[in-house]
């Protein structure tokens, strides 16, 4: 399967727009309903973070399979100010935006694979899968 | 954008949120509940999420600063109506609400603003 959509995080409405897509794939995926949940949380996150550290970006969803089973993939991409210190970025309750600082720690609870990217100047790439069960 | 009406029930305030929540909405529903409880002097605060399919960090926070925002006005907040998957998830994302009473349902809400005095929602049937 290789329907991808691809979405611009532009603004605040787009936030609820991506969830409302996530949860549309995560259904056609077949992930169950705790799962449909956690993924379009944690793409919440996600997309809030590209929105408020990046002033926007945008996101690929894709249904993908790894010859076992079949998953989401989210892809976030920003050309924001990037993050210097990933570890230190992924540490539950650290913040530079005012925010609870669950965004990245929490998300990479809520999924099964979780890759962080970024490059100081240039910009911030996150990829999540969450397989079906 | 769109509004979350508050509703005023005896001296209750009902707020059962039916859209899919944007940050500005979340912000705005803060405050008009905050006018609300004054102008309403309303002493308890009830906020149904049952529709609401995901709670993230940013909605949490505004649960949990909600209720801050209502002790200080000298009203109770008790959220009802959330959806075991978003329980499990609210957990996952290391989101525990602290200092947000819960109850299963509305009636559950009532009785507990009931018992603990803090309100008569004199226009609650029995």
């Amino acid at each position: 399967m290789t329907s991808a959509v691809e979405l611009v995080i532009a603004g605040n409405s787009d936030v609820v727009i991506v969830r409302q897509q996530v949860r549309n794939s995560a259904q056609q995926v077949g992930l169950s309903l705790v799962d449909q949940t956690k993924v379009v949380t944690a793409a919440s996150e996600l997309a809030r973070n590209a929105l408020m550290y990046a002033g926007g970006g945008q996101v690929r969803i894709e249904v993908v399979n790894n010859g076992v089973r079949d998953g989401l993939r989210l892809d976030f991409t920003d050309e924001g100010p990037g993050i210097p210190d990933l570890d230190l970025a992924l540490t539950d309750g650290w913040s530079t935006g005012g925010g609870l600082g669950l965004g990245l720690s929490g998300s990479r609870r809520l999924v099964d694979e979780f890759d962080l990217e970024s490059k100081t100047g240039e910009g911030t790439r996150v990829t999540v899968i969450k397989w079906a069960r | 954008m769109e509004r979350v009406p508050v509703l005023k029930l005896g001296d209750l305030l009902i707020v059962s949120i039916q859209i899919d929540l944007q940050d500005q909405s979340v912000l705005m529903l803060q405050e008009d509940l905050a006018d609300a409880i004054v102008e309403s002097r309303a002493r308890g605060v009830i906020i149904d999420i049952t529709a609401v399919e995901i709670v993230d960090s940013f909605i949490g926070r505004m649960l949990s600063t909600i209720a801050s925002i209502s002790r200080m006005l000298d009203a109770e907040t008790i959220v009802v109506g959330m959806r075991p998957a978003v329980a499990i998830t609210l957990v996952e994302l290391g989101l525990s609400l602290g200092g947000v009473r819960t109850a299963l349902n509305l009636e559950k809400g009532v009785a507990m603003l009931k018992e603990r005095g803090g309100a008569d929602p004199v226009a609650v049937p029995e």
